[in-house]
């Protein structure tokens, strides 16, 4: 087995797009349930949101790349507010529910032929990225090293970027939740009546962190697609939501930073386990393939069994997260 | 307000020698009641809070219905009655966190029957609750610092600029830790309300609620699941309250304690005011003695009872 090559792929997935892509979506995550307590179960909409503002601005509205990126924030908007208006006011089921369903109709109307000319339906939308490269002071065909890190040109481009909003979206949150209009937030989260009760506008609070996850939710939709350089309804499908809640949960829930340290964690595990999977020695190769039916068609499927089972194990021995503290964590059952 | 007046008298020991010197707080109000009638529904001299006509019912069952009801202005009404009398639903009325079908409540003169319990706060109308609301997961000091009303750095975009809100800020955590001070819980402050006990969960609760500098303070059963010498601190804070001008109700099933602290005793049962009126006359009221023996026959209600008479203590601990 090639240690040293297998060392190098999980680096540099550590820190590529991948990762930015779902930490920005879980940091967005964290504000809505980590600090408001809100259940979103629909986060893949708002990057489907963001992503086809980009998407839709160049290949039908013909305008700029540029205000695509407006055109995102401001579908990302529209839905949290069609979630969120209705909903924030009853019990937190309700969110809960219409966000389950609103990801997937936005993903089969996008997808639905009559919308061809709009959204490019099934086959999606190409050739919109161009701006974003034409600015990359990379060559976007080359391969850079440095250190353990290899990385395409354009994706390196896109990493750059990447990690600049990660930080601005880390930062944003930092303050929000020191100020106190998060300690608001967070009482909120442990008991919406008692913060009521105290003079704090619990809707708008609730509505407002619906809002700000949903645009850096939306943010990491337009970031991978722009790193894909296509727009495909599928890849916007309900798994890609709890994949984010599990990177959340894994880095624990309410923390700044844990969005990105279980971002990292689980793209570094995925890459791993499947680079180890595809080099195991022909031996023990045979052996999972008579047993387990282990081949070169399942080992990414594979890959999220044992990842699986590893989050069997974290919930057994860590519930809280790499970052939570149990002791916070118990106090819920009070 | 007259915060010097009371201060040092609390700050000065623990729970007990606190209340010994609870009981030098000198009563505003004294007197007040003198010329008020002690039937249901009678007119105060100065009413702070009018509740007419207010009926709730939950599907058939009419689970308040008061006619008329004046709470006076600075002084500790007593809002006594059996289980399931309507109490709490009729809090719940007052402080906008639920809908009367019928009737109408108002504030110093203005009516808030459709307000929102948000804006009752910032109002100065605050309220505990029955089952006690710690903010497990934050510390005692968030949780008093979040009480504070009008705070600039509680928008959205103000919270971004740091400068623009920590003055205030520094103030908030002062006037919480002076007031942590006063409940004698300033050694838990950084811990998680989570870890607090019951008894001390309904200090802290108090104590948040004294944060928005309230007008009028509605305790539900702040006595509650409280040890007696905690019960007799807290009774001392009460007082405290109405030496410095707030007025206060508070639901309480204990007799002794109701007769201890509160200058007006209102009655409740199946929804209805049955009775108002003094502390020591409502023993003796013939309306108030059958709404109990109806539910509770072993319910102490000799106002002469000695002390220590908490074994009829019929509310519920925290959850
Ligand atoms: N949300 C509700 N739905 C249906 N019935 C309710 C509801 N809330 C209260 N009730 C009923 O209304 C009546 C009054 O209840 P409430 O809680 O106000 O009593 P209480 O006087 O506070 O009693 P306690 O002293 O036990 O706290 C009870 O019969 C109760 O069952
Ligand atoms: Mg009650």
């Amino acid at each position: 087995m090639d240690w040293g090559f297998i060392f190098e792929r999980v680096m540099t997935a550590a820190i590529g797009p991948e990762v930015i892509v779902f930490a920005l979506a879980a940091i967005g995550l964290n504000v809505q349930f980590g600090y408001a307590g809100l259940l979103n179960f629909g986060q893949v909409g708002f990057m489907a949101a963001g992503a086809y503002g980009v998407g839709m601005a160049v290949y039908w509205l013909n305008i700029s790349f540029w205000w695509g990126i407006g055109l995102g924030l401001v579908y990302a908007t529209v839905l949290a507010m069609l979630l969120g208006v209705p909903t924030l006011r009853l019990r937190a089921d309700y969110l809960a529910i219409v966000t389950i369903a609103s990801s997937e109709t936005i993903r089969l109307f996008v997808r639905w032929r009559g919308n061809s000319g709009r959204t490019g339906a099934s086959e999606g939308i190409g050739e919109f990225a161009r701006p974003f490269y034409d600015l990359n002071p990379f060559d976007n065909a080359a391969r850079y090293q440095f250190g353990p890190f290899n990385f395409l040109g354009r994706d390196l481009w896109v990493v750059l970027v990447g990690w600049i909003l990660v930080a601005i979206a880390l930062l944003l949150v930092w303050q929000w939740m020191r100020s106190p209009w998060g300690r608001a937030l967070k009482a909120i989260r442990e008991d919406e009546d008692a913060a009521r009760a105290l003079g704090k506008n619990s809707y708008v609070y609730k509505l407002q962190a619906l809002l700000i996850g949903g645009l850096i939710a939306s943010v990491a939709g337009m970031l991978q697609v722009i790193q894909k350089a296509a727009v495909q309804p599928d890849t916007f499908n309900p798994v890609i939501t709890f994949m984010i809640w599990t990177i959340l949960i894994l880095g624990g829930p309410g923390r700044v930073w844990s969005p990105v340290v279980g971002s990292m964690i689980y793209w570094s595990l995925i890459v791993f386990l499947e680079n180890v999977l595809r080099q195991l020695p022909p031996g023990t190769r045979s052996t999972l393939e008579s047993t387990i039916k282990l081949s070169d068609f399942n080992i990414s499927q594979f890959r999220f069994i044992l990842v699986g089972l590893g989050l069997i194990l974290l919930a057994r021995y860590r519930p809280q997260g790499i970052f939570g503290s149990r002791e916070e964590m118990a106090l819920d059952d009070r | 307000m007259t915060d010097e007046a009371f201060t040092p008298g609390l700050t000065a020991g623990g729970g007990g020698a606190a209340a010994l010197r609870a009981t030098e707080y000198d009563n505003p109000v004294a007197g007040v009641f003198d010329d008020v009638e002690q039937v249901p529904g009678a007119a105060k001299p100065d009413p702070i809070l009018v509740a007419d006509g207010v009926v709730k019912t939950f599907g058939g069952l009419t689970a308040v219905d008061v006619a008329h009801l004046e709470i006076q202005r600075g002084a500790i009404t007593a809002l006594i009655g059996p289980n399931g009398a309507g109490k709490t639903t009729f809090f719940n009325l007052l402080t906008g966190f639920d809908r009367p079908d019928r009737g109408s409540v108002s504030l110093e003169g203005e009516d808030i029957s459709r307000v929102a319990p948000h804006r009752l706060a910032r109002r100065g109308m605050v309220r505990t609750f029955q089952l006690t609301k710690a903010l497990s997961r934050m510390t005692v000091v968030d949780n008093m610092k979040l009480g504070a009303t009008g705070q600039r750095g509680e928008s959205i975009w103000r919270s971004l600029l740091g400068p623009l809100w920590s003055a205030q800020e520094s103030e908030v955590g002062e006037r919480a830790e002076e007031l942590l001070d006063r409940f004698n819980m300033s050694h838990m402050a950084d811990e998680f309300a989570g870890t607090l006990s019951g008894g001390q969960r309904k200090l802290i609760e108090m104590a948040r609620a004294l944060m928005t500098d309230p007008k009028l303070v509605m305790l539900d059963e702040p006595m509650a699941g409280v040890n007696p010498a905690l019960t007799q601190s807290l009774l001392g804070h009460v007082k405290g309250l109405r030496a410095e001008g707030r007025s206060v109700i508070f639901v309480e099933h204990d007799m002794d304690v109701v007769r201890d602290i509160s200058d007006w005793v209102v009655v409740m049962a199946e929804g209805q005011i049955i009775a108002e009126g003094t502390p020591d006359s409502i023993g003796k009221n013939q309306a108030v003695v059958d709404a109990y023996l109806g539910q509770h026959h072993d319910q102490d209600l000799s106002v002469e009872s000695p002390a220590g008479g908490s074994s009829d203590e019929v509310g519920e601990s925290d959850g």
